[in-house]
């Protein structure tokens, strides 16, 4: 047995790494540009060992990166063998497959050096706001027409800008600026991860990570294999129904729980889709895994070791495990629906303690100026991409959170700095009455947004909107929530997904899902009734109508 | 001569320090959360007694107090209304829309201090630029006061959407509530916090109208209390910013006094840092629950204008209420005596956030409490005096932290010092982590920074803490346990404003901007005029990111020189010193400025070193205290029996009623002439 102050020293370590890894994220986010880098979170930053396997990462606002990234760096080493690499060297790509799941995603990746030897890499990634093609959204019918893929490749060679990369992607996106500034933070914050990393190796006397890897990731697989075995062993089926884009997607999942792992079958789900709505693996194996990881070994942090223990499969020409050429800018539409499919899988398994369905995709719409041919009055050019989010599903004895992300766990972008960086008036932006599904325990309210030019110019809008056809579902008797709907104000109503341009004058609405609720509404304590009921959250027609409430007043 | 009395209302204790010429006089009594005042009244006139001074010699009081605070995270507050843009009312629940705890499905966000029903939408609408989209109609502010009738409501917070550009809508309003409800409070977010983003404006607002009416009240009653003992002298109200300002500003804008205790810490560290001659600081505040860490240079604390009150979920940001007020930024974390100590699934111990409090407190209180502490800990290693603790009012019982520390982590053929260790190294690394984000978070280095260590808990493990940011020297304060009251009687008397005014670099506007500042300059000499007729300095500071970036960096730069070009070069500078790299080709925008009017900084004399005493000091005993896998004997030594000039060399506690310092081996101790301990690594 080692002794309580050898093994101090190793988790001293650890969690040294653990806070460089937080740092090197907070550096991204202070220094990027991208909104829903900055101002929601979008990105992840990790640590590898020279094997390419993931020692540590920071918990940010995305789980869609978390196997996606961890996978990742291992397709660099194959490109680029760590024997081969320099110092100075940073290497970068946006391949969906070989990284996070669609082009707007740059992984960068940079080896440190430890007195000119290998000892370790980082890797970060971020959301890069245009990258050409047609624009964020789930309109392309190839990967082609989404925008520039680079292979990986090096941006920085021995320190020096790889001037021809860099002139190509400026040359291809529609906000060059930005996206040189992006990659710029991508590499600042891998360097003080790697100026961190050097320190500590130094105080601690390290002139290797492995025995402090290997620990780490046989002690946290170990853990995840304890939480694991609590749990009956069995095949658990789950299925639900989304949107998609042009028809209804299937989801199908089979979760099986073995002694020591657990195992996510999407095999039955629906084939690929023509839209940019497909998802490659390895994003689905983020999302899925995330909804096992909420539930099960939640404090344990991320890494190859506990990662190991759920394996996620979908077979080929599945929309989950997309090929190329498919289009998958939208992936996230999908993506973030897993999780619910997962939760409810495992309900079986914790007996039903866990959350309803709730709104689940982000609506972050990509809000743009189109071109007029009125020379006089030429349109003034702008591209903003706010998150906004319906309701969270009712969970275990208490209500769903109201328009709050999850399992994306990004933040909304202010109205005023909305406001400030586009032409347009957000009229209204207030939670919607009756949204959140009724029972014991009630859904999270979605929301209403209006939004009309300043100037009374048309707009176009992007939607990768879900849960407009198939409301997040009730959980025990509980009702499901509201649909989210978008449509102008004059009446025309449109469907989730996809462009659509709004003409001058007009002003469009967004409602945001309310989240599924959970026991019978019969169940609920009248006097949260009537609390909802002041607060204009439940009219007083939907509360007398489910819930049986008389007015006092 | 002068006389002054500082005065600090904590959670659980009141400080109070008489200072007669430069004399200080510590008193520390319980608070008195029926009226606060009680206390306050009490310790004041035992000081004059104790002294002979008279009230009426009193010649200015210092005043700090964490009552606003308190109000806010009892939800205590007045009944408050909020009345804001038709179509937004939900700002405040909304908030960020996200989850703070990305892996805990059952997470309850920040409750609003405002629940909808009084939310109340008024018609009207400023664009972006400040243009006005939509008049306002007083229709609608009528119906909303008769509302406010209705409700009983005591205080009234006005938040329109871009009112940091146009306040004509909240002002007009403001004067309609005014004569609708003239017993009401009244707060405009245009005047609270004239800054972009609504959620961090309106939590502001909302949470100054909320304090007010108690504090208006309370510093009312005060006022009266004093004069009624015979004390008439003017009253300074402590800022989180670190400034004094009027009774007058503090009523109008309690908000911005939560955070005066630690304030008031951190003033006091740079002063005793200051003292020995050295311009950096780390200041380190320890106690029960939390530690604090902050960083000085030149005697000028790091300002922020963002701070959360009430972090509910393990002191985790975003579990708490933004508000934005000017702030000495400090770090934060569950790290005090009464962190509890466990195991996690991964099987890595873990100290904090979670407390013992002081009810049950620490297993060794015999009190009930069975889980092991930080002090726990301390105890089995030898570094308190279990005999004499809280001088001697309670004895620890080492048995019972040896007990639950085995209960917790026993395993065979362990020492239980083995695992004690392990929980003090855990809980000092957390601080070192800390302190270290910290600096790396605001561009500072930590390396050659004098510590300054208060707290009750700091002492204790200052010398270690030390050791893992390598830094060379600490200073105990003399009287550090009334630390912040000492910190009121150097503060300057200062204010700051703020105006966003949003400008491209490239398109730099010099008279727009020159005006703006002149404005703010009359706001806030205004202010400070009213309690001074001294010199005063005005210091600006711009925010300021390169276009399309979401994180503004605080640029200071020189009033009476601004330009595009030096702009940029200080922007430049900053921004190196922050993130190494600066981004080609990328336009910089301006977002806010903030003008800070204040006295200027006291002249601190340095402290010479007494001639060092021949005779050995006193220890009244020896007790065993473990270092790693040494057990060493070492002195124990009462604080009081300490001259200037004694020295001594570690293993060593000394003890006084408040706080232990603990002088490991290969540490040297020395009295000042003030009788300020210094502890300093042998080399």
């Amino acid at each position: 047995m080692k002794s309580a102050l050898t093994d101090l020293q190793f988790q001293l370590a650890w969690n040294r790494l653990l806070a460089i890894v937080e740092e090197q994220a907070q550096v991204l986010m202070r220094t990027a540009f991208s909104t829903v880098v900055r101002e929601a979170g979008d990105l992840s930053a990790g640590v590898f060992d020279t094997k390419g396997q993931m020692l540590a990462q920071a918990v940010t606002g995305t789980p869609g990166h978390v196997n996606a990234m961890a996978r990742a760096v291992g397709n660099f080493l194959v490109v680029h063998p760590l024997g081969k690499l320099k110092e100075g060297d940073v290497l970068l790509t946006n391949d969906p497959w070989l990284a996070t799941g669609h082009l707007n995603d740059f992984t960068v990746v940079t080896p440190v050096f430890q007195r000119n030897r290998p000892v370790a890499l980082f890797a970060s990634t971020s959301h890069i706001a245009d990258v050409g093609g047609r624009g964020f959204g789930p309109d392309a019918n190839e990967v082609f027409e989404e925008g520039l893929r680079v292979p990986i490749t090096h941006l920085f060679k021995k320190g020096d800008l790889n001037q021809t990369l860099m002139e190509l992607v400026k040359a291809n996106v529609r906000d060059p600026v930005i996206a040189e500034g992006d990659l710029y933070s991508l590499t600042t914050c891998n360097q003080s991860g790697s100026t961190q990393l050097l320190e500590t190796m130094e105080e601690f006397g390290l002139d290797s990570l492995s025995d402090l890897g290997s620990s780490i990731l046989q002690l946290s697989k170990s853990a995840m294999e304890q939480e694991i075995s609590k749990l009956p062993n069995s095949t658990y089926r789950h299925s639900m129904t989304v949107d998609g884009y042009d028809e209804p997607v299937e989801i199908q999942c089979a979760l099986t729980i073995n002694a020591k792992d657990i195992l996510i079958d999407f095999s039955g789900s629906s084939g690929i889709s023509d839209f940019g709505i497909n998802v490659p693996l390895p994003y689905t194996e983020a999302y899925a895994s995330f909804g096992v990881r909420c539930l099960v070994g939640n404090e344990i942090p991320n890494n190859a070791g506990s990662l190991e223990t759920i394996r996620v499969t979908a077979p080929e020409h599945c929309i989950l495990n997309a090929k190329p050429p498919c289009a998958v800018s939208a992936r996230h539409a999908l993506g973030q629906m897993l999780p619910d499919v997962v939760i409810a899988c495992l309900g079986e398994a914790l007996n039903g303690e866990v959350p309803a369905e709730g709104a689940s995709c982000i609506w972050n719409p990509v809000f743009m100026s189109v071109n007029t041919p009125n020379v006089n009055a030429p349109s003034e050019q702008f591209v903003i991409n706010p998150i906004f989010n319906g309701g969270t599903g009712a969970r275990i004895n208490r209500d769903g959170l109201s328009t709050t992300a999850f399992p994306s766990g990004v933040r909304t972008t202010p109205t005023e700095v909305n406001e400030v960086t586009a032409p347009l008036i957000f009229w209204e932006r207030e939670f919607l009455q009756d949204s959140g599904g009724e029972g014991e325990y009630q859904g999270g309210a979605g929301q209403r947004i209006q939004i009309e030019h300043a100037h009374g110019a048309p707009f176009a809008i992007s939607k990768m909107f879900d849960r407009v056809n198939h409301p997040a579902r009730g959980k025990d008797g509980g009702q499901p929530g509201s649909r989210g709907r978008v449509y102008l104000r004059g009446g025309e109503q449109f469907r989730g997904k996809g462009k659509e341009k709004i003409p001058g004058g007009e002003i469009l609405v967004l409602e945001t899902p309310g989240g599924g609720g959970s026991g019978s509404p019969t169940q609920r304590n009248p006097e949260m009734v009537s609390r909802d009921v002041k607060n204009g959250l439940i009219s007083k027609t939907e509360a007398s109508r489910i819930y049986g409430y008389t007015s006092q007043d | 001569m002068t006389t002054r009395l500082a005065i600090d209302i904590g959670g659980t204790f009141t400080d109070l320090v008489l200072d007669v010429d430069g004399e200080q006089f510590p008193e520390k009594l319980l608070t008195t959360h029926q009226d606060p005042t009680e206390a306050v009244l009490n310790g004041t006139l035992r000081l004059l007694e104790q002294c002979s001074v008279r009230a009426g010699d009193v010649a200015l009081v210092l005043h700090g107090t964490t009552l606003a605070t308190n109000a806010i995270i009892e939800r205590k507050g007045a009944k408050t209304a909020l009345l804001t843009t038709s179509g937004h009312r939900d700002v405040l629940e909304m908030a960020y829309e996200n989850r703070f705890e990305q892996y805990d499905v059952n997470i309850e966000r920040p409750q609003p201090l405002i629940p909808r029903k009084l939310r109340i939408p008024v018609v009207e609408r400023i664009g972006a630029g400040g243009n006005v989209l939509k008049p306002l109609e007083e229709e609608s502010v009528l119906q909303a006061a008769e509302l406010l009738r209705q409700h009983e409501i005591e205080s009234v917070a006005v938040g329109f959407l871009h009112s940091y550009a146009n306040d004509e809508h909240e002002i007009r309003v403001g004067e309609i509530l005014q004569d609708q409800l003239p017993n009401c409070s009244i707060c405009l977010s245009s005047q609270v916090c004239p800054e972009i983003r609504e959620y961090e404006r309106f939590s502001t607002t909302v949470a100054n109208a909320y304090v007010l009416p108690t504090m208006s009240h309370y510093l009312h009653l005060l006022e009266v209390r004093l004069k009624e003992i015979g004390c008439a002298a003017p009253c300074f109200m402590m800022t989180s910013g670190g400034g004094l300002t009027t009774l007058r500003t503090a009523a109008r804008f309690p908000i911005r006094l939560v955070e005066s205790g630690p304030a008031g810490g951190a003033i006091l560290a740079a002063r005793k840092a200051k003292e020995l001659g050295s311009d950096r600081v780390l200041s380190f505040d320890m106690g029960g629950t939390t530690a604090k860490i902050c960083l000085i240079d030149d005697m000028n604390p790091q300002l922020s204008r963002s701070f959360e009150v009430d972090r509910r979920y393990r002191f985790k940001k975003g579990s708490g209420l933004p508000v934005r007020i000017p702030v000495i930024e400090m770090v934060e974390i569950g790290a005090g005596g009464g962190s509890i100590a466990s195991k996690d699934v991964v099987g890595r111990t873990t100290v904090g956030p979670e407390s013992a409090g002081s009810d049950p407190g620490p297993a060794c209180y015999g009190l009930g409490g069975k889980l092991p502490t930080v002090t726990d800990a301390d105890v089995v290693l030898g570094r308190l005096d279990a005999a004499e603790f809280a001088g001697g009012q309670m004895s620890l019982d080492s048995a019972q932290a040896e007990k639950a520390i085995e209960n917790q982590f026993g395993q065979s053929g362990t020492e239980v010092s083995e695992l004690a260790t392990v929980i003090a190294e855990v809980v000092d690394e957390n601080m070192a982590l800390a302190a270290r984000g910290h600096a790396a978070e605001w561009g500072k280095a930590i390396e050659g920074r004098t510590m300054v260590a208060y707290g009750g808990a700091a002492p204790i493990h200052a010398a270690r803490l030390l050791e893992k940011l390598r830094l060379d020297r600490v200073v105990v304060p003399k009287d550090a346990g009334v630390g912040s009251a000492l910190g009121f009687l150097t503060a300057p008397i200062s204010y700051e404003v703020v105006k966003s005014l949003y400008m491209k670099l490239s398109r730099f506007n010099v008279q727009l901007v020159k005006r703006s500042l002149l404005e703010l300059e009359q706001e806030a000499m205004e202010v400070v005029s009213e309690a001074t007729s001294n010199v005063l300095e005005v210091s600006v500071s711009v925010l300021m990111r390169y276009a399309g970036q979401g994180y503004e960096i605080v640029v200071s730069v020189d009033q009476s020189d601004l330009s595009k070009e030096n702009l940029l070069a200080s922007f430049e500078r900053s921004y190196l010193n922050l993130y190494h790299r600066l981004i080609p080709n990328s336009d910089v925008e301006i977002m806010s400025w903030t003008l800070r009017v204040s006295t200027p900084l006291p002249d601190v004399d340095l402290i010479e070193n007494p001639p060092l005493n021949k005779t050995p000091t006193q220890s009244s005993r020896a007790q065993t205290m473990v270092f790693g896998n040494e057990s060493l004997s070492a002195k124990v030594v009462s604080r009081n029996r300490l001259n200037p000039g004694d020295r001594l060399s570690g293993p060593a506690l000394v003890t006084e009623p408040h706080t232990t310092t603990v002088v490991p081996i290969k540490f040297t101790l020395t009295v000042n002439a003030q009788g300020d301990l210094i502890l300093e690594k042998q080399s």
